[in-house]
């Protein structure tokens, strides 16, 4: 078996090894450096990371201050975006509202992933009775319109930005779960899977070391565009006063101010900044979670 | 024939399981939504003994029995607020929650294949930057933040169209007067169901159209010398319809129920805005009603959706 080692031979290896060097990661990350629109995405997020990180920098006053003489003002040099009902700044709570409304998303989804890979990997994996419960039990919550049941539930358990992450969680892994599975029931007829068996390893370490790594790409995909799924339901649910409670400030709890038609019709600094917000949150994470998906799967490039 | 009969009886125990979490989940709430109901004159004791009647101490477990075997002969319960049988209440508010959604879902079926094709056709054109960009932002904006802004600037600022509801209170308008009245009362609430469900569907139609064009049969086409026209409505439009027509069947199952906030927004007198108000005055047996019907509208839906799958793609064979 030993090979005959040709200077030559050798030299070409090695140039071939560069070339083929680049990992499929690496290869992801140059495709979605091309894609204009998930770089504008990818920067606008992190701008709003920034600006939720550094709040009380930025925001030139404190979040809950009222000032019963300074109502419903419209913008000005002192009050950026006005200020509400009980004359706190606007635009202080909106910069605020940023780390609420992005840690709902982002709470939500990983709640929903966790469930979903788990449930998804093990039903995936095992097939038969397992496998048979699970994808019942993805039928029925598939079957629930997401936002009727959250709305029931939030009215059963009370409004509470912990609640609003536990329920868009738990409403939304049953997508998760059936991508996983599908990618894992492919993947555990691969060889290496075979490998891994015959080396006597057992399954949740064969699940957690070896499927786990190669389902990551779509669950990539999925959590970027599940935590636009997340912030939208916050917005809907705080929207009819279901969701994160005054005082926090959360771009839903913030656009509930259009509830009240004169609000709706005078006072439209109250409701169209956040709402605007979360428009553009959402737009970026579909561009960054768009150009994620042609780029870890090239299969799907047009 | 047979994979549908089987379909059908996996959806006995899905509509068991959906039934049992949503009954379980509403009895949970708090508060006891009888107690308004009572004349206040009456003795605790009294009150205690018409409680212990209706059901209200019995076992989650007896109260679901109780109520599977009265909603499987179509009483499903009375509501507490409209002090009438739900199926009454339902029905006078399904039909106009089926004139709206019904209207946007052709409407926005009508525009968004055609765009979709177009687009396809002339990838990275002008055109196809454009519907690319509006899908993006249909997709992206709150539907209740659309419907608000709507109603701020069309119907509040221009007066074009009437604030919420659906029809002028106090008039009674007959007639296609009233037809008028009705359409123009409609008038936001579709265009704002009608933008965003054509935001997905113009992005479907588009990637399945584009997803074909790549076939090889599509360049045998091309190259038999096949006029383009031919080559895209007959050969490639065809096939791309498969995966359209299977979102578009599983959209149906939205129609109740996707309307929710839109529904509240314009306040129109829909299926959204009663479950809604419902859940909000803890109204348990119409919830329960409304939300089940909610499921199982969605759980058909996915059974149609998966049925025509199979009609109009011969390739898929279940069994």
């Amino acid at each position: 078996m030993e090979m005959v080692k040709h200077p030559n031979m050798n030299d070409k290896s090695v140039k071939f090894k560069e070339e083929k060097g680049l990992s499929p990661w690496t290869m992801a990350l140059q495709r979605l450096r091309k894609n204009l629109l998930a770089m504008i995405g990818l920067v606008v997020i992190i701008m709003l990371i920034i600006m939720a990180i550094l709040a009380p920098v930025i925001t030139p006053h404190d979040r809950d201050a009222t000032n019963t003489k300074n109502k419903f003002l419209s913008p000005c040099s002192e009050h950026l975006l006005g200020t509400d009902e009980l004359g706190r700044d606007t635009f202080t709570r909106l910069i605020y509202g940023t780390r609420i409304s992005l840690s709902v998303g982002l709470v939500s989804t990983s709640i929903a992933v966790l469930i979903g890979v788990t449930l998804g990997a093990i039903g995936g994996f095992n097939g038969g009775f397992i496998d048979n419960i699970i994808m019942r039990l993805v039928d029925i919550f598939m079957c629930f319109p997401f936002f009727v049941m959250a709305i029931t539930i939030a009215a059963l358990v009370g409004p509470s930005i912990w609640n609003i992450m536990l329920i868009s969680g738990f409403l939304s892994w049953p997508r998760i779960a059936r991508i996983v599975r599908a990618e894992v029931l492919s993947l555990k007829e691969r060889e290496f899977i075979e490998a891994a068996k015959a080396l006597g390893l057992n399954s949740k370490d064969i699940i957690i070391k070896h499927i786990l790594p190669n389902i990551l790409a779509p669950v990539i995909v999925y959590t970027t565009l599940g935590i636009a799924i997340g912030i939208l339901s916050e917005a809907g649910l705080s929207f009819l006063g279901l969701g994160v409670k005054q005082p926090k400030p959360s771009w839903g709890n913030m656009l509930a101010a259009a509830q009240s038609l004169r609000s709706l019709r005078l006072h439209w600094w109250l409701w169209i900044p956040p709402g605007i917000m979360v428009f553009i949150t959402i737009l970026s994470i579909n561009f960054l979670g768009d150009g994620l998906r042609d780029a870890l799967d090239p299969k799907l490039k047009q | 024939m047979r994979y549908i009969i089987r379909r059908l009886l996996i959806m006995i125990p899905v509509l068991i399981g959906i039934s049992v979490i949503i009954f379980t989940l509403i009895n949970g709430m708090p508060g006891n939504p009888y107690s308004h109901m009572m004349d206040p004159n009456i003795s605790a004791e009294d009150k205690e003994n018409m409680l212990e009647s209706i059901g209200y101490y019995d076992s989650m477990a007896v109260k679901y029995f109780k109520w599977v075997g009265r909603a499987l002969k179509g009483d499903l319960g009375f509501s507490i607020r409209y002090k009438e049988p739900v199926t009454d209440v339902l029905a006078r508010r399904i039909g106009n929650t089926l004139m709206l959604s019904v209207f946007s879902f052709i409407l926005s079926a009508l525009i968004a294949i055609p765009i979709g094709i177009i687009s396809s056709t002339k990838q990275y054109s002008v055109f196809d930057y454009v519907v690319t960009i509006f899908a993006f932002i249909g997709l992206s904006i709150p539907a209740f933040f659309l419907a608000l802004l709507m109603v701020k600037f069309l119907a509040f600022d221009l007066k074009l169209f009437p604030i919420s509801g659906m029809q002028t209170i106090g008039r009674g308008y007959t007639g296609i007067v009233q037809l008028i009245d009705i359409l123009h009362h409609m008038a936001l609430p579709l265009i704002v169901l009608t933008l965003i469900s054509l935001a997905s569907l113009v992005r479907y139609t588009r990637s399945a159209m584009l997803e074909v064009l790549k076939q090889d049969y599509i360049r045998t086409a091309r190259a038999k010398g096949l006029s383009e026209k031919v080559v895209i409505y007959k050969h490639a439009l065809r096939n791309a319809m498969i995966p359209v027509i299977t979102i578009l069947s599983m959209s149906l199952g939205y129609l109740f129920s996707g309307a929710i906030l839109t529904e509240t927004v314009f306040v129109w007198p829909g299926m959204g805005t009663l479950v809604y108000q419902a859940t909000l005055n803890r109204d348990y047996p119409l919830v329960i009603a409304g939300t089940m019907l909610f499921s199982v509208t969605i759980l058909l839906a996915n059974l149609f959706a998966d049925i025509m799958y199979a009609v109009v793609d011969p390739r898929i064979r279940y069994d």
